[in-house]
């Protein structure tokens, strides 16, 4: 039964590497679902694992112990939020291009991350490594199902958070009036001012939520795999989240599938590495296959074309409407 | 939404009619850059010193600064020419990075041809290479409706670990992280002038980047070909009902974008270091050359111009780091805030049209 704890490790590390990408794609996802193209999720996530670090590396080291790591998430909020701030003012009331801010926001943020570490940290690139991260948190009961509970119920609790991101952002979208609305506006913001849905307000919200998602993200990353933030912390999870919104098609579920196929190909990578054979395996492809599969997937070769919220990419402007 | 209409507000954006927005950009990145330094603790008048002393202090730095704008200028011209036609090319990145590959393994593997055959080989393949990525996001665009951006992020990851994977299985040194260095009949550099400049890597890749200038404006200007593109940068749908192939334009215009980047990425491996390495991330030439293009409100002489500043700062800005120990980020830092403030022009219309409004209301009462 060798093999079976094989997957059953394989799907644990799975799901470990797909937590930040679940929290970016979702982040995405509202922010896209508003009607605001959200390019800068790369940096919203940086801004987030800098946060977290720095928070919780102060935060231990004045004694609040395993607390320390959950000040770092909120902090890795507040650092997602800023950002996604500036994201909203510039694109929604100033009308800027949003994928220019996007880069922008993918430029400062690493930029200023790193220029803070080496202020803070004397010229290191890196901060030092976190003593207080998060710990693997078997749930009790269902962590004792063979096989099944070490796949799923032996993990962060930022992974069980992200479990549940999923179906309750699929309630919000889909069951509730507000929901409707952030869709709405972001399909066709015209018709949605016409009824009296606020387009300005919806589009702030979903750009926040986005910061809040990406930066609980990129605290997931610092806190649980990489123990500390440098410049390689993040290196392109926020692109792979991106890829995973769109291959999952701009839906919750959709989501899930995608960043589980993607976090997969990532725990893959270091799964085959204990292995003599792996030598012969180009990896570089292994490590192409998001972008690749979504290109694919916009281009219509798999399954039929999609198309994103039809008002995304475009500030709302009420005399055109 | 409909794509035309997104297209027409870009152009709006990319087409600076208003000499004044990047020249006060450039002066508030700038200012926010001496804000993130005071924060840190460092003399901003002092690191800003130390970056143009390090840039203007010797016959070398200036060679090794006129090294670091070939490829910004490279990469702007093909940022700027996209915009022209209308597309957002987030690509030059891996279009860079394509040339780059194409022209190191022409440069490697072919070792029998005389210099002047070899070379100018070696760099029409590496641009066509570098077109051809460019004209893949193009045609996404044109046949398949796939957002350019989109597709470019992706393609750009792509082209990064195509390379490596190439440079890895085709020409790698033994033993090493990087390629087998190119045969010296691939050669683009001038050794003359090197020597001239105290061994800075001088190439001839500016002189090429220069006549590119030229030629962005010839043909953007000065040809049926560029009318046409300009017209669909402008208004797709008038440019389609008065009989302009779109979908057409719109490839050819990826398609000289990626050359233009791929030339970059070219005079990197043939000018500069004679090799390529398998790198975890890429250099980002193709984001800094966003801002180049952004800057120089995509008209050649203003990309010319926008590619000296951001070369100037990315060259000094080891200066800093050297005698002011300033992170050499804080350039990242101020050319993002440049950018940012181009982007956004609302904020910089609010600072100045106050005055504006004032000197036309002067002018009105003279008259």
């Amino acid at each position: 039964m060798d093999w079976l704890n094989d997957i059953a490790n394989l799907t644990n590390s799975t799901f470990v590497f797909t937590t930040a990408l679940i929290f970016g794609a979702m982040g995405g996802l509202f922010s896209e679902r508003s009607g605001v193209f959200n390019i800068g999720l790369e940096g919203m996530m940086t801004g987030g694992a800098f946060g977290a670090a720095i928070a919780t590396y102060y935060a231990e080291n004045a004694g609040y112990g395993w607390v320390s790591p959950w000040i770092g998430i909120l902090a890795g909020i507040a650092c997602g939020v800023l950002f996604s701030l500036l994201l909203a003012y510039t694109t929604v009331t100033l009308k800027a291009n949003q994928a220019i801010v996007g880069v922008v926001i993918n430029i400062l943020a690493v930029a200023i991350t790193l220029y803070l570490v080496k202020v803070i940290f004397d010229g290191a690139g890196d901060t030092e490594t976190l003593k207080e991260v998060l710990k693997k948190w078997p749930v009790p009961l269902l962590s004792d199902i063979p096989f099944l509970g070490q796949a799923l119920f032996n993990t962060y609790p930022t992974t069980y958070i992200a479990y549940l991101l999923i179906p309750i952002s699929a309630y919000l979208l889909y069951k509730t009036p507000f929901g409707l609305r952030l869709r709405s506006v972001g399909e066709h913001p015209g018709a949605a001012d016409t009824v009296g849905i606020n387009v300005i307000k919806y589009r702030y919200i979903g750009v926040i939520i986005s910061g809040v998602l990406a930066g609980i993200g990129g605290a997931a990353i610092a806190l649980t795999t990489t123990s500390n933030f440098s410049h390689t912390t993040v290196s392109g999870q926020g692109f792979i989240a991106l890829a995973a919104m769109i291959f999952g098609r701009w839906n919750p579920w959709g989501v899930l599938g995608a960043t589980f196929f993607f976090g997969m190909a990532q725990a893959l990578r270091n799964f085959v590495k204990l292995y003599d054979w792996s030598k012969d395996i180009p990896m570089e492809f292994l490590y192409m296959l998001p972008y690749l599969l979504t290109l694919l997937v916009l281009a219509g070769a798999v399954g039929k074309g999609v198309k994103g919220p039809a008002a995304a990419g475009e500030a709302y402007d009420p005399s055109k409407r | 939404m409909s794509d035309n209409q997104s297209v027409k507000k870009w152009s709006r954006i990319f087409v600076a009619n208003n000499i004044w927005v990047p020249i006060i950009a450039i002066v508030l990145g700038l200012i926010c850059g001496a804000i993130v330094m005071w924060i840190g603790g460092f003399n901003a008048m002092e690191a800003y010193q130390a970056l143009f002393d390090k840039v203007f202090g010797s016959k070398y730095d200036i060679g090794e600064t006129i090294r670091t704008i070939t490829p910004l200028l490279f990469t702007g011209l093909s940022v700027g020419f996209a915009f022209r036609a209308g597309l957002f090319n987030i690509g030059a990145d891996g279009q860079l990075i394509m040339g780059m590959t194409g022209a190191t393994i022409v440069g490697v593997k072919i070792d029998f041809l005389p210099w002047i055959v070899h070379a100018p080989l070696t760099v029409i393949c590496g641009m066509l290479i570098g077109g051809l990525w460019g004209a893949l996001a193009g045609y996404l665009k044109s046949s398949r409706g796939v957002n350019e951006v989109i597709s470019c992020i992706m393609l750009n990851w792509i082209a990064l670990y195509l390379s490596n994977y190439l440079i890895r299985t085709v020409v790698l040194k033994p033993g090493t992280q990087r390629s087998e260095t190119i045969q010296e009949s691939a050669s683009m550099s001038i050794g003359w002038l090197s020597t001239f400049m105290d061994n800075a890597r001088m190439d001839w890749g500016i002189v090429i980047g220069l006549i590119c200038t030229s030629l962005f404006y010839i043909i953007l200007w000065r040809t049926k070909q560029g009318y046409e593109l300009r017209a669909v940068g402008f208004n797709p749908e008038a440019a389609r009902f008065s009989g302009i192939n779109v979908p057409k334009n719109m490839l050819k215009s990826m398609m000289i974008a990626g050359m233009f980047a791929g030339l970059g990425g070219v005079f990197e491996v043939l000018g500069v270091f004679h090799y390529q390495v398998i790198s975890a991330a890429s250099a980002g030439y193709g984001f800094d050359g966003i801002a180049v293009a952004l800057l120089g409100g995509n008209h050649p002489v203003g990309i010319l111009l926008s590619s000296i500043l951001f070369g100037v700062l990315t060259y000094g800005s080891a200066g800093m780091n050297f005698s002011a120990s300033v992170p050499t980020e804080i350039v990242r830092i101020v050319i993002g805030c440049i950018i940012f403030f181009v982007a956004s022009q609302g904020l910089i219309q609010m600072l100045y049209k106050p005055f504006m409004a004032r000197r036309e209301a002067k002018r009105k009462e003279a008259a």
